[in-house]
């Protein structure tokens, strides 16, 4: 039961304070002047100009629109979030327990689409989805619709391109978590008298756990403030926060409302994460296996 | 500190396990040879080789994590080949602590009865019945990561017959644990064994911890079974020249069959360097044949009036109540162990030496 070092380990070295806040630096400043700093300054605007007052986040309660927007990218990104999981985890389970050449395919597969622009993936969907396009053909073709179906601009379709778009970051937190449970506790239920759904529940289920959580939590944050594949698939009925955001900001030139509603969508997330903690209790793996 | 009452946790006492002819390999790697053993009930087996012997493929065999290429598993009677690990009703300990990490010592005991949809409360007390048993008491609420490696193995220990399983099956439990507690532990779960009288079979590359616990002895070397038998025979009775250098100490001494031997006979062979010696043929010879002499370092004597092998002490090893001579001889250096102080008195370093040993004592098998 050891503690965790209080200085950082790097190949068996450890560095001093001074040597580990050097080597953070340059991230540290670019954190500060392109995040933190701008951020301050929105807030600041939803708040005190021209002096303290709280109307601008009264705004973001008080109009339905607003809070309707809010619901929605809720609603959406938790779909998006159990879709993600649902097509992840059986693919994390079986790269889990591949070697060689099917792991390299399986991996390339689902980091191929991240080294591709979310724009490009987005339109790929534009040319699946439109009226003329490849998903109305087939249904046609397949005497299923007899008149081009409106796919794009539905609330459907802007989930299923996010689940895509985000599969990734799902996918790689389960596979690294699965991976690392060793299969000698597989075989220690095994022998124990579990069969495989039993094993599943009782060892698999609950030692990917931490994977799982921050997966969900990974897509689930990135797709409350996803701005591209909404705004192109999605129309004004399905307008998302990030969207929203924009909109004020460079249609209305509204900067204090962009900032009130950016500020609650912090809010929330914040106390997400920390409720996520809590709930999931991280700090119970530390320091096993 | 085994003199404590405890709940008995076990009944059966009437499965045997049975390997025949079992055939494994890998790719063109043969990891288990045609083997053949035995497993009676309550009796505790050691499958004993160096890595690579096959060992571990044997108990994964039985375990029912691998599947044999050929031959057949029984189990208490009931073949049991082709069944998966969860129905053969097995204990396992395994080398790595796999204790489960996200529930308490007590629910990881408990957790092979809940497989076995036994109510809440009789799990409970199943659980704490066998966490006393293992002299754990009062460690139910913790976690795994919260216990030492002894005492991780030891919950291992009581969740593997907290439900009576028909045989307990140990891969090299012990070995990440210090030589002390290794030991004690040694004595701990044989001494656990005999009590509940349920048969083991324990893999070890550790042929003192082999010697130490088991009944009986299987030695593997690249993959087959090389020989079966208590640790009294093996240790005076080695089958094979392998067996001879695995089990105990032994000096091998390269010679040549001076005359036409059969099994059994006490025959006379020229050692390298030019001495004569009479010998144990284990197997039939014939004159001229490449034998080697297996000598335990306790055979070896000192001859009286310097009628025996001319030797030269090299070194002597003072370990209290024995004393361990290096001497070198025509041949190669043995170790000769003395037991008698008066004995060790009477050598030193650089002095000369007559050595001899009874035929019996003197092994030779054939070169292959």
């Amino acid at each position: 039961m050891s503690r965790r070092p209080s200085t950082f380990m790097l190949g068996g070295r450890t560095y001093s304070p001074a040597a580990s806040l050097l080597l953070a630096l340059p991230f540290l400043a670019m954190i500060v002047l392109a995040f933190l700093l701008p951020l301050g300054m929105l807030l600041h605007e939803s708040l005190f100009v021209p002096s303290f007052n709280l109307a601008n986040y009264e705004k973001v309660f008080d109009q339905a629109v607003y809070l309707r927007v809010m619901g929605r990218t809720l609603r959406i990104s938790a779909f998006v979030t159990i879709i993600t999981l649902l097509l992840a985890y059986p693919l994390a389970a079986l790269m889990a327990r591949t070697r060689g050449l099917l792991l390299a395919i399986l991996l390339l597969a689902v980091l191929l689409p991240l080294w591709t622009s979310v724009l490009v993936r987005t339109y790929a969907w534009l040319v699946l989805l439109q009226r003329n396009g490849v998903l109305n053909d087939i249904l046609f073709g397949l005497h299923i619709i007899s008149a081009p179906t409106q796919f794009l601009r539905t609330e459907g379709a802007v989930v299923l391109a996010m689940s895509h778009v985000l599969l990734p970051f799902m996918v790689l937190p389960l596979y690294a978590a699965l991976r690392a449970i060793p299969n000698d506790y597989v075989r220690a239920a095994q022998v124990l008298g579990a069969g495989s759904l039993s094993v599943f529940r009782h060892v698999v289920l609950p030692l990917s756990l931490p994977g799982t959580s921050s997966g969900c939590l990974m897509v689930f944050l990135l797709a409350i403030g996803f701005f591209v594949t909404p705004a192109l698939i999605g129309g004004p009925q399905q307008m998302m926060l990030a969207t929203l955001v924009q909109q004020q900001v460079t249609e209305l030139l509204n900067w204090p409302f962009a900032g009130a509603l950016v500020g609650v969508l912090l809010l929330f997330v914040l106390i997400l994460v920390i409720a996520f903690n809590r709930v999931v209790r991280l700090d119970r793996f530390v320091g096993q296996v | 500190m085994l003199e404590r009452t405890r709940t008995p946790v076990s009944g059966r006492h009437d499965c045997h396990v049975s390997i025949r002819n079992l055939h494994k390999a890998y790719g063109d790697v043969v990891a288990v040879k045609d083997v053949t053993i035995e497993v009676k009930p309550g009796e505790f087996l050691a499958l004993l080789g160096p890595s690579g012997s096959g060992k571990t493929t044997l108990l994964m065999a039985v375990a029912g994590f691998d599947f044999p290429d050929s031959g057949r598993i029984e189990i208490g009677g009931q073949d049991v080949t082709w069944m998966p690990p969860h129905k053969r009703d097995l204990g396992m300990v395994f080398q790595r602590y796999t204790l489960f990490p996200h529930m308490s010592v007590l629910d990881n005991i408990a957790f092979p009865l809940r497989m076995r949809k036994v109510g809440r409360a009789a799990r409970e007390e199943r659980a704490r019945a066998a966490l006393a048993t293992v002299q754990l008491e009062g460690y139910g609420d913790r976690t795994p990561a919260q216990l030492s490696g002894g005492q991780q193995q030891r919950v291992a220990l009581a969740r593997a017959i907290v439900y009576n399983p028909k045989v307990l099956l140990m891969d090299e439990p012990l070995s990440a644990l210090d030589k002390k507690l290794r030991e004690e532990m040694q004595v701990e779960i044989k001494h656990l064994q005999r009590e509940l009288g349920i048969s083991v079979i324990f893999v070890t590359h550790d042929q003192t911890e082999a010697l130490t616990m088991a009944d009986r002895i299987a030695v593997l070397n690249f993959g087959e079974l090389q020989q079966v038998g208590a640790p009294k025979e093996l240790y005076e009775h080695p089958a094979s020249a392998f067996v001879a250098g695995f089990i105990g100490e032994t000096n091998f001494w390269r010679a040549r069959a001076k005359a036409d031997a059969t099994a059994g006979d006490e025959t006379e062979v020229e050692l390298d360097g030019g001495d004569t010696a009479r010998v144990l043929a284990t197997q039939a010879f014939r004159r001229d044949q490449a034998v080697q002499v297996a000598i335990r370092p306790e055979h070896v004597k000192l001859a009286p009036n310097a009628s025996g092998m001319t030797a030269a002490i090299d070194d002597a090893i003072y370990a209290g109540s024995i004393t361990t001579l290096l001497v070198k001889t025509k041949g190669p250096t043995l170790r000769v162990r003395l037991s008698t102080p008066d004995e060790a008195a009477a050598t030193t370093p650089g002095g000369t030496l007559s050595l001899t040993w009874e035929a019996r004592h003197a092994r030779a098998y054939a070169v292959s």
